[in-house]
């Protein structure tokens, strides 16, 4: 018998493993809030009630989810074509440098949904030649992309501080960050549509990035699966010999994927730093490319499920200040480990439960299980 | 008859709703060879793997040498005297054969002293069997029989009394599992008892004293093996007669196709794999190329299909040059009337974590039937594919189940619809039926003949000399690169033997 264990009914396979998944996260975050001496479940109400609790609560919680969506994309459509592209960070941090130029240089001019479409373009375009060089190395050298984004995530920092401190900063500031944008570069706030729910918000930087990100995990979704772009990433995502013996270049496969990638990664940086800051200061992306890694696995590299992890790790970040400022003892880096454990127990130990799981199903339902493989004869 | 050395009594196993073994009994005496014969998922694996530790029957009992007995992990196994060879071979490549043997089953905490130990017991034990094999090769230097011969005394070495081979022959020469059967004989005249799994009728037929036939999951037959045919055996595996050879009639050969000129490909190591070979395959004749695996059939058709890189010669397609830079487009050949069912259909011809009509268009994925501007057009895909597998007779008939769900025979129907129904001028077929049931064997046989009687030029790659002696118009045996010989379709088994095991052309003819 080729598969030991029978499969699992689509809804236990996407609902029900990640909802076990990350309830042990919780309840073994649980027990490290004890041990700094915290009621963990004032901890879990506190946090649940300051992502979900008031208005501005849910509009930071959806900001930061906006930010994860589109590195988790970016992680996901390179992963598609089965490479791990670790550069998201550095490739959203380029990204900013692209929106940059472009605010810098059109603010005072243009009004700002005429700047918009030209920045979506130079963020994406500066994260795609960001992801090319590696895509090119992997390609044609063989150089191991992991190893590549993770050194160009570096260089990226380096530019972006050489820059920063130089040519993008106003003379005689002492801050290394670009000038504020004028209103020409600031997006509009979507506050007002939680507000049309009765919730009230003091300021939230909530905008219109939301909904930018929402459509690109659509186009995601439509070209992974249903454009011959997306079939000739997969088939070499499963298997590069495959690819070869069906005709598709892999040189040319890698580099798309890796552009695509990139480019969904740069445009992250039109969220912070269009929709919220109206600068483009040192380290804006933090570490929210590394988050995409964990929301794409999260996400099974499915844009819905990727806009769910999303939201879920927004959560985390906005519960997780909330909670850092109403318990003295659990200090930031407890939000870290919280999330490392919904990192661990949803991402590398995905399938710790599963064998239990589908003995379960089996002796409660065996209908449930896969049958189609013995229904058909032999041959 | 002599006590049993095992006995299997009512085993039951599901995997989930699947029912793999149901109802089993099996008694194996002792100093017999048994073997054990059934189609791909007829459930013998399952079986052996319950008797061997790795799975746990649901219910039924086991016994070894008359005593019920628990055996929960392999180590219980080898404790009770099971040994057991893969059918993939478990040894580490670049280990010696002693590091080899010793693995897993060290003495003491420092190797100097368990590879001494070992040394003088395997010295032991190759004399006793007539088993020789340098204790100090390398593994990856040995061919694969001496490979095998490792396995068994991995096996011997650790006290087995009762030895299960799973389709041991699969990689060997006739020479080399001619030299087998002798060590098996001589194991079960020094008291072994031997359980073959095969699928290899022919080989239960030269060697085993009883036979034990499953189908779906139950054991349906045992005889005793001088008291049957082969006829019967496959009547019993498959549920129905079955053809064992394909009838045809004579080919009527047209105009050269395919032509090979001086070809020669490398590997990437720089060892000659395919040495200054010359062919044509004219349209409406099969032409079978016989080898042992390795001795660059896989390199040959790869060139030919211009995924691989050729060092010198030419290929060409309908008098065209293919270009052979390692360089060329498959689509582009694919154009040009050149299909290929490649050897491996679990890496290379399919995606198996695809749903079969994401697989149905694989390679031909660009043609414009199965687009609609960048975006691929599902319905005609999926119409499509409910088409080939209504053709095809492929079961399960869910063009959305994923790949990996279909049995061996099934996958490679699936292929083979692909590439057939693109009504192809020449098609090349790696390995059609490895690991494919009897009864779609059958099936794919006649498929092929088929394509041949329609004016195709058909180039088959086997391992299995009686496809190959059953399908083909011109036989070439291929050894060590090099294309050894030419026979007609009534060339003798033993014949064909010698030329792939490399004797010399004269030799072989006289």
């Amino acid at each position: 018998m080729s598969t030991p264990y029978a499969k699992l009914p689509a809804w236990a396979d996407y609902g029900l493993i990640p909802l076990i998944n990350l309830s042990v996260a919780f309840i073994v975050a649980g027990f490290v809030v004890m041990l700094v001496g915290e009621n963990p479940f004032r901890a879990a109400v506190i946090l649940v009630e300051g992502a979900f609790g008031k208005g501005t609560g849910i509009a930071f919680t959806l900001f930061y989810a906006t930010t994860f969506i589109f590195t988790g994309l970016s992680v996901a459509v390179a992963a598609h074509c089965s490479l791990f592209n670790i550069g998201t960070e550095g490739q959203a941090y380029i990204g900013g440098l692209g929106i940059a130029l472009v605010c810098l240089s059109l603010d005072s001019v243009l009004p700002w949904w005429v700047i918009f479409p030209i920045a979506i373009v130079a963020a994406a375009a500066f994260g795609a030649l960001w992801g090319l060089i590696p895509a090119y190395l992997q390609a044609k050298r063989g150089s191991h992309i992991v190893i590549t984004t993770i050194m160009f995530n570096f260089i990226a920092a380096s530019v972006m501080v050489y820059l920063l401190v130089g040519a993008l900063k106003p003379a005689g500031s002492q801050a290394p960050q670009t000038r504020n944008f004028l209103a020409g570069a600031e997006l509009p706030k979507l506050n007002w549509v939680i507000e049309l729910f009765g919730a009230k918000i003091r300021s939230a930087p909530l905008n219109i990035c939301f909904l930018l990100a929402l459509v690109m995990a659509f186009l995601v979704w439509l070209l992974i699966w249903r454009t011959r772009l997306g079939y000739e990433m997969r088939t070499y995502g499963h298997s590069p010999k495959a690819a070869r013996y069906a005709g598709i270049s892999e040189t040319r496969i890698i580099i798309t994927a890796m552009m695509i990638s990139g480019a969904l990664a740069g445009m992250m940086a039109l969220n912070p730093v269009m929709g919220d800051q109206h600068n483009v200061a040192i380290d804006f992306v933090s570490g929210a490319g590394y988050v995409g890694i964990a929301v794409a696995l999260m996400g099974r590299l499915h844009p819905v499920g990727i806009v769910l992890a999303a939201i879920l790790f927004g959560m985390l970040y906005q519960g997780g200040a909330e909670l850092a400022f109403e318990m003295p003892a659990i200090s930031r880096d407890m939000i870290v480990i919280i999330q490392g454990l919904v990192i661990l127990f949803a991402g590398a130990l995905e399938h710790m439960f599963r064998p239990y799981i589908q003995a379960l199903f089996a002796s409660v339902s065996p209908k449930s299980v896969g049958m189609q493989a013995v229904n058909g004869k032999g041959a | 008859m002599a006590q049993a050395a095992i006995e299997l009594i009512g085993i039951n196993k599901s995997f989930g709703a699947v029912r793999a073994n149901r109802d089993i009994n099996l008694e194996v005496a002792r100093g017999t060879i048994h073997g054990i014969v059934g189609e791909n998922g007829a459930g013998k694996s399952t079986l052996m793997s319950i008797l061997y530790g790795f799975y746990q029957a649901d219910s039924g009992e086991i016994r070894v040498g008359g005593k019920p007995v628990s055996i929960s992990t392999s180590n219980d196994a080898i404790a009770l005297g099971i040994g057991m060879v893969h059918q993939h071979f478990m040894l580490v490549d670049n280990f010696t054969v002693l590091e080899n043997i010793i693995l897993g089953a060290e003495s003491d905490a420092l190797l100097k002293k368990s590879i001494a130990k070992a040394r003088s017991e395997l010295d032991r034990l190759e004399r006793e069997y007539g088993l020789e094999v340098d204790p100090d090769a390398v593994i990856e230097e040995l061919p694969v029989g001496l490979q095998q011969r490792v396995e068994i005394l991995k096996a011997l070495y650790r006290g087995a009394e009762i030895l299960i081979l799973d389709e041991p022959t699969g990689v060997l020469t006739p020479a080399e599992a001619d030299h087998l059967f002798r060590i098996l004989k001589q194991l079960k005249d020094q008291g072994k008892t031997i359980v073959l799994i095969t699928h290899k009728l022919r080989e239960i037929m030269a060697i085993t004293d009883t036979v034990s036939v499953m189908r779906q999951g139950t054991m349906v037959a045992t005889r005793v093996t001088k008291e049957t045919t082969v006829g019967e055996l496959a009547e019993l595996m498959v549920g129905r007669r079955v053809l064992l050879r394909v009838e045809k009639g004579q080919s009527e050969a047209g105009a050269v196709k395919l032509s090979v000129k001086n070809l020669t490909v490398k590997d990437s190591r720089g060892v000659t794999m395919v040495d200054n070979v010359s062919f044509d395959v004219r349209g409406g004749e099969i032409v079978g190329i016989a080898g042992v695996a390795g001795n660059g059939q896989s390199e040959l058709l790869e060139a030919i299909s211009g995924i691989r890189h050729a060092v010198s010669g030419e290929v060409m397609l309908d008098g065209k040059p293919i270009d052979l830079t390692g360089k060329a487009d498959p689509g582009e050949l694919r154009d040009r009337g050149l299909a290929h069912v490649p050897e491996d259909r679990h890496h290379v011809g399919l995606v198996l974590a695809f749903e079969e009509n994401e697989n149905s268009i694989l390679g031909y994925h660009d043609d414009e039937r199965y687009l609609k501007g960048p975006f691929l057009d599902i319905d005609a895909i999926m119409a499509d594919a409910k088409d080939k597998i209504e053709k095809y007779d492929i079961r399960p008939g869910n063009p959305r189940l994923k790949t990996a769900n279909f049995s061996g025979g099934n996958q490679q129907k699936i292929v083979l619809a692909r590439e057939m129904e693109q009504d192809p001028g020449v098609l090349i077929v790696g390995q059609p039926t490895r690991g494919v049931d009897v009864g779609a064997i059958e099936f794919i046989h006649k498929r092929l003949i088929a394509m041949r009687d329609q004016g195709k030029a058909v180039l088959v790659v086997s391992v299995e000399l009686d496809e190959i002696r059953s399908l083909s118009d011109r036989i070439l045996v291929m050894f060590a690169g090099r294309v050894v010989g030419e026979r007609g379709p009534d060339a003798t088994e033993g014949e064909l033997g010698l030329l792939m095991a490399g004797v010399e052309h004269q030799e072989a003819a006289e």
